[in-house]
């Protein structure tokens, strides 16, 4: 059934993979109306798919430079596009996205206008330049058209610093997800999600993390639209959610209204008991502040995040493996697509939620129930035995008010399936799901780091003499140390003091936007322009940073730009600096300007070759 | 004007053209979200379906299209690419 090779089967063999997937699900499902416990049905979920993941790792090896990199610049456009969704969707967008936009509102939400818009810059502005020139790695980028080492080493420092940031977060994630599925402590946790991640991307390579993200991106998708659809229709708010919800979101407003929303102090909160990051319902779920400080704060993140996205080294990487400079182009959008699928589905999610819970019509609704009956509930007792979900009887009536009920932002994702009743099936392939989005990030992010310093650190600038042999050998041992170094700092916890996920979006674009940006549609940028942009953008940003930051400093925020924020001032200076000293010193040489003009046109060779 | 210059002409207006479309779904709808907010797309008010799922879905449809266009361009100036 297989004839041609393997790239003429893809279709066949993810088609093959997701109907197995779907029977795995069945069988489960089977399985627990046979009386099978929900914690083996848990292990088993988690267990099955992260062995299906290292099995196409194994498949997938290579002792060839270009497929170790670039996956063989053979990747389709449809299925790079899954890849980059998967790579691009972590375990944070899986489970704590729907429960952002829940108790954040509209001002959250330019969360998902800026990680969807900035897909428009990269395609316009970069993916199919950097494709044509042939790269590696973003900093072989850097280093080939401004050239030399030094500013080479900038890109590197950027990337390191924008990519660890983010690493943390995503092996803690996978710890976390870990950890509950196969009952295990979560610093043990931490070191079997590593070793997940590294079983898929060691041997392979860029070629091994392309396939498994793909079969990642087919799991996340089913795990997250399933639970959105089955719970619509099950309290009969739409057949199609996306395109129906409309009645669900005038009653949430109507419930408000009706309960009040209302912001408790912290002193409240605190002698209450709630515990450290839980929330209540106190943001209007589809009303949009007035004034021009509420625009400013929506616009500002959307920017930030928008041009953090079209700096982001792991997702800029996904492109250089493309067969053509125009399936690059495609494959944007393809990725995008895949992308929105998913971020469209947030919002649905937290609006069925959210009235699932607020609406006293529903059997589900708690909201105005007696607090004695409500903590009898299965999953309220399961889930406060946690310190997932809280009651605060402030006023003393009784009767669960509105701010009186509080919940972490995950469980909005992971425990919204049992709320609505559905079965724990559905609960067990959410965790799969999330296994599934914080393994691909962090394999995409793991490869980014020990790529650009196995190829630009060490062969480029430490040993330019290495065989090929050697470098794979350094390109490996290094994903270990890093995949190592994430799981340690993961498992001390210490992830909240290292900050948002956002910070790695700030980081990127302070350092690196405008060097990309530039390198391709300005000639006369040069590279001390270069190096002292990527330098002045980042220190300016990390300052601003430290400023701002309440563990930090804590000063007062300038023009409501806060930590979330930070680009906006490494970006500006980082372009202005770049400009003024690219015009101060002598205009690149002609060789430089001639590869530029071959960049900017689809057709002929790359500009590095396939093996460099 | 060389035909390389002329073809990174149209790429550049290209380009321009695309981030203005670019910019109204990102930013400038959102200057007036209060105001749009009393509006309503398929029973949702209009400010909230636009962040929830308009702007993501019109991100979509640009990146198609200018895909599309950009290829055009390529090919009319001689600088398509043969394989795929």
């Amino acid at each position: 059934m297989f004839k041609g090779g393997f790239i003429q089967n893809l279709p066949k063999i993810y088609g093959l993979y997701t109907g197995g997937f779907i029977v795995f699900i069945l069988m489960m499902a089977i399985a627990e109306q046979a009386g099978v416990t929900a914690k083996t049905i848990g292990i088993l979920f988690v267990a099955f798919t992260v062995a299906i993941y290292a099995l196409i790792g194994y498949l997938s090896r290579t002792v060839q430079v270009d497929a170790y990199y670039l996956a063989g610049r053979q990747v389709p456009t449809v299925f790079n596009g899954m890849a980059t969704a998967a790579d691009w969707m972590s375990g944070a967008s899986f489970v704590a996205l729907a429960g952002g936009v829940y108790f954040g509102g509209y001002s959250y939400m330019a969360f998902l206008v800026g990680w969807t818009g900035g897909y428009v810059l990269v395609s316009t502005l970069l993916a199919p330049y950097l494709r044509k020139f042939g790269c590696y790695t973003v900093p072989d980028f850097i280093g080939t058209r401004y050239g030399g080492n030094g500013v080479r080493f900038c890109a590197v420092l950027v990337l390191v610093l924008a990519s660890f940031t983010y690493v943390t977060a995503q092996i803690n994630a996978t710890g976390t997800i870990a950890a509950r599925a196969l009952g295990i402590p979560f610093e043990a946790g931490v070191w079997v999600g590593l070793v997940s991640i590294l079983l898929c991307s060691m041997l392979g390579g860029m070629r091994a993390v392309t396939w498994t993200q793909v079969a990642q991106y087919i799991v996340l998708i089913i795990a997250y639209l399933i639970p959105v659809f089955w719970i619509s229709n099950k309290i009969g708010a739409g057949v199609f959610p996306h395109l129906m919800l409309g009645d669900e979101v005038a009653r949430i407003t109507e419930l408000e209204g009706q309960f009040g929303l209302a912001k408790n102090s912290a002193a409240d909160m605190k002698a209450a008991g709630v515990p450290g990051g839980l929330k209540s319902i106190a943001v209007a779920h589809a009303g949009v502040g007035a004034g021009g400080m509420a625009v400013w704060k929506y616009i500002s993140l959307a920017i930030c995040m928008m041009v953090g996205t079209a700096s982001l080294p792991h997702i800029l990487m996904r492109y250089f493996t493309t067969p053509s400079v125009k399936s690059a182009r495609k494959s944007v959008a393809w990725s995008l697509f895949f992308i929105f699928l998913l971020y469209s589905s947030a919002p649905m999610l937290a609006t069925l939620s959210k009235i699932s819970l607020m609406d006293p019509n529903l059997p589900t609704g708690i909201i105005g129930k007696s607090i004695a009956d409500v903590q009898s509930i299965e999953w309220v007792k399961q889930w406060s035995s946690q310190k997932q979900v809280f009651i605060a009887d402030f006023n003393g009536d009784g009767i669960l008010q509105l701010n009186e009920w509080f919940m972490r932002t995950g469980v909005v994702v992971l425990a919204t399936p049992e709320v609505a009743g559905l079965p724990y099936v559905i609960s067990g392939l959410v965790a799969a799901g999330g296994m599934a989005a914080a393994m691909s990030t962090a394999d995409g992010l793991i490869l980014a780091i020990a790529n650009a310093l196995s190829h630009d650190v060490y062969y480029n600038m430490i040993d330019p003499k290495a065989d090929v042999r050697k470098r794979l050998i350094v390109a490996r041992v290094l994903l270990v140390v890093i995949g190592a170094a994430g799981a340690y700092i993961a498992s001390m916890r210490i992830t909240s003091i290292l900050g948002a996920v956002a910070w790695a979006f700030d980081f990127a674009m302070s350092g690196l936007f405008f060097p990309l940006v530039l390198g391709v549609w300005w000639k006369r940028a040069t590279r001390e322009g270069a190096i002292a942009g990527m330098l002045s953008g980042l220190a300016a940003g990390t300052a601003y940073l430290i400023y701002v930051y309440p563990k930090f400093l804590g000063n007062p925020a300038w023009l409501g730009i806060d930590h979330l924020r930070f680009g906006l001032i490494g970006a500006p200076v980082c372009l202005v600096v770049m400009v003024v000293v690219s015009l101060m010193t002598k205009a690149p040489d002609a060789a430089t300007q001639r590869m530029v003009d071959e960049v900017r046109v689809p057709s002929g060779k790359s500009i590095l070759g396939r093996a460099h | 004007m060389s035909n390389k210059e002329k073809h990174w002409q149209k790429t550049k207006g290209h380009m321009i053209m695309t981030l203005c479309l670019w910019a109204f779904f990102s930013m400038v709808i959102f200057l007036f979200g209060y105001e749009i907010n009393s509006m309503s797309f398929l029973g949702y008010p209009l400010a909230y379906y636009m962040t929830a799922q308009g702007s993501l879905l019109a991100f979509v449809i640009i990146i198609f299209w200018f895909a599309n266009k950009q290829e055009k361009i390529d090919e009319e100036f001689g600088f398509g690419e043969k394989e795929d």
